[in-house]
């Protein structure tokens, strides 16, 4: 850091750069350290929260499967999400009136109920459809079965949330589309590439750079989500730990262990988001924002960033989310 | 198609948006290798004539043909056949159009954008797209720039790069829409140098500029478009030194 600069015009002499202060600074930084050691002395004080028990029960076995099952939902749900979102956003801006239409009726029904409601119609489907059959509409069919079959806790979860999802990708991958200039479709109509094809290079990768940032929300939201899948008795994360307290009565501990896991998987996915958008920001940005890594390299070698660092301020207030 | 086929032929072609006809009759004749300038202010129907030549915007009325053949149609009898997509398409592909915004492709580096029309379009494996695609950008002067994205390129070099774009597709006709007009003034020179080049290895140009300079030095011939219509055409040299027609004259005492 250099507090000391030879100011133009002044020959040899250095003079000395007095920084502002900011006592109302320390006061606010004062007040907040009160409170958290508070909130921390609470935590580890209070015999009620039974850190003992929180950590018996962090990595067994059942809370272990319902992690993985959360996890292997929210990728599944996503990936129906994206897949049908896609196809839905392309849909709607068909100039076909009914192919549009249909795109805007499903989002508007499935943006326009609680998917916890969805949820518990998937589940009980087979009170609505009792047998459900594959073939020729209004003609023969080819496999049938009872919908019991089909329609486990986890199908039904599934496509509760995997079809709810699709519709707020629907919103958010047309929004990315539309905010693709229409000059990068005429140029590439202009070299003779067909609708599809313009679709698929040029105009859907650049979408991505708009769409990225809200689907890794939806993503972590997703997460979350998947817990409503317990009142479906589907052994997720959060109905595990509730069969758990369900036996033993050791309710907060168990649901501490579970606000922990949550936890644990947001942030790693809001690392992995910050990556992504890095990777679509290619060709709009003229630099990339650092990663985190490169930052830190950045201020040891040379010795922090100095109150005149206009860039690595910048660079880091550019990626403060 | 025989030599002396022209390379763009209208004959009163119209077209409307809406309830606004923007062509109302356009007769015209490109030949081959020849510079072609459509001059006229803004709103004249410029840009659309030049869209219309490949088929982004369909007309309403008139025939327009491209070396002997139906913009967008197929003739059978006395019935015009609208044409599908993938004919379409291929028809686009021999016609190469330079756009005013350059519209690069801004996710892909000054090489690919030159190569995704070769790979996409005519299945061309991407080591031989590669090698035309580093030559052509040599010949616009770019040999240094393949990996850079258009973005971190000035506006010269982005217009340059979106002529060897078009070139990469080994068009017979290229269409220019104000190649120059979004350009700082130190930087249109360097687009006109290429686009002399062309004119001199032959190609067949269309241009809509505001260059006098540029038409009166490479046209061979040159139209002035007002409202919709040709108001008076001729060779570059005699039409803007000495205009026949009044709204001609006051244009170009406008922009000269
Ligand atoms: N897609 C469109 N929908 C409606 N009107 C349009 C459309 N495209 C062009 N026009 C109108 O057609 C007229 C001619 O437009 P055009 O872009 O061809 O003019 P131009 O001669 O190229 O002008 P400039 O020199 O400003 O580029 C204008 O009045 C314009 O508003
Ligand atoms: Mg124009």
């Amino acid at each position: 850091m250099a507090d000391t600069r030879t100011a133009p015009g002044t020959g040899t002499v250095p003079l000395k750069a007095v920084p502002v202060r900011y006592p109302g600074r320390w006061v606010a930084a004062a007040v907040v350290l009160v409170l958290v050691a508070m909130l921390v002395s609470g935590l580890v004080t209070n015999d009620n929260y039974q850190w003992a028990v929180v950590r018996e029960y962090f990595f067994s076995e059942p809370i272990l499967r319902g992690l993985v099952l959360t996890l292997e939902l929210t990728v599944i749900a996503m990936a129906i999400g994206i897949v049908l979102g896609v196809i839905l956003a392309v849909m709607r801006l068909s100039p076909n009136p009914i192919v549009s239409g249909a795109a805007w009726t499903y989002v508007w029904f499935f943006r326009g109920t609680p998917v916890l409601v969805q949820l518990l119609v998937w589940f009980n489907l087979a009170a609505l459809y009792p047998v459900i059959s594959l073939g020729v509409p209004f003609g023969p069919s080819f496999v049938s079965g009872s919908a019991n079959n089909f329609i486990t806790p986890l199908a039904a979860a599934i496509l509760g949330l995997g079809l709810n999802e699709a519709a707020y990708m629907a919103e958010i991958i047309r929004a990315g589309i539309l905010s693709v200039d229409q000059g990068q479709t005429e140029a590439a109509q202009a070299l003779g590439m067909n609708r599809l094809r313009t679709m698929r290079r040029i105009v859907l990768p650049q979408a991505m750079r708009v769409v990225v940032p809200p689907t890794g929300n939806e993503t972590i939201s997703m997460l979350k989500t998947t817990s409503l899948a317990s009142v479906i008795a589907l052994a997720e994360l959060l109905y595990s730990a509730q069969i758990i307290y369900g036996r033993t009565f050791q309710t907060i501990p168990l649901l501490i262990v579970a606000v922990i896991w949550y936890l644990i998987l947001t942030s790693v996915l809001s690392a992995g988001q910050f990556y992504v958008e890095r990777y679509f920001a290619r060709g709009a940005v003229r630099t990339l924002p650092p990663t985190p890594l490169q930052r830190l390299r950045r201020q040891f070698s040379r010795g922090g960033p100095g109150p005149h660092d206009t860039a690595a301020l910048l660079a880091s207030s550019k990626d403060t989310r | 198609m025989t030599a002396d086929t022209p390379m763009v032929k209208a004959e009163d072609v119209r077209k409307s948006f809406g309830l606004v006809e923007v062509l109302r009759g356009i007769d015209l004749q490109v030949e081959r290798g020849e510079v072609f300038c459509l001059i006229g202010p803004s709103g004249s129907g410029k840009s659309t004539f030049l869209r219309c030549i490949n088929h982004l915007e369909k007309i309403n009325g008139g025939r327009l043909s491209v070396d002997g053949e139906l913009v967008g149609y197929r003739q059978k009898g006395d019935r015009l056949y609208e044409l599908r997509e993938k004919e379409v398409c291929a028809k686009r592909a021999e016609i190469g159009m330079v756009f005013q915004h350059f519209n690069l492709f801004p996710h892909k580096t000054a090489l690919a954008n030159v190569m995704e029309a070769p790979i996409q379009v005519k299945g061309e494996n991407k080591a031989d797209a590669a090698d035309r695609g580093r030559r052509l950008l040599e010949q616009v002067g770019l040999g240094d720039k393949f990996d850079a994205y258009p973005r971190q390129l000035s506006g010269g070099q982005q217009q340059r790069v979106a002529i060897a774009r078009a070139l990469a597709m080994e068009p017979k006709l290229m269409l220019f829409d104000e190649p120059t007009s979004a350009l700082d003034p130190e930087l249109v020179g360097e687009v006109l140098d290429v686009m002399r080049g062309l004119a001199r290895a032959g190609m067949t140009m269309v241009v809509v500029t505001h260059e006098m300079g540029f038409a009166r030095e490479v046209g061979d011939a040159v139209v002035f478009m007002d409202g919709g219509v040709i108001i008076e055409s001729g060779k570059p040299r005699e039409m803007l030194t000495d205009p026949q027609h009044e709204r001609t004259r006051s244009f170009l005492s406008k922009v000269l």
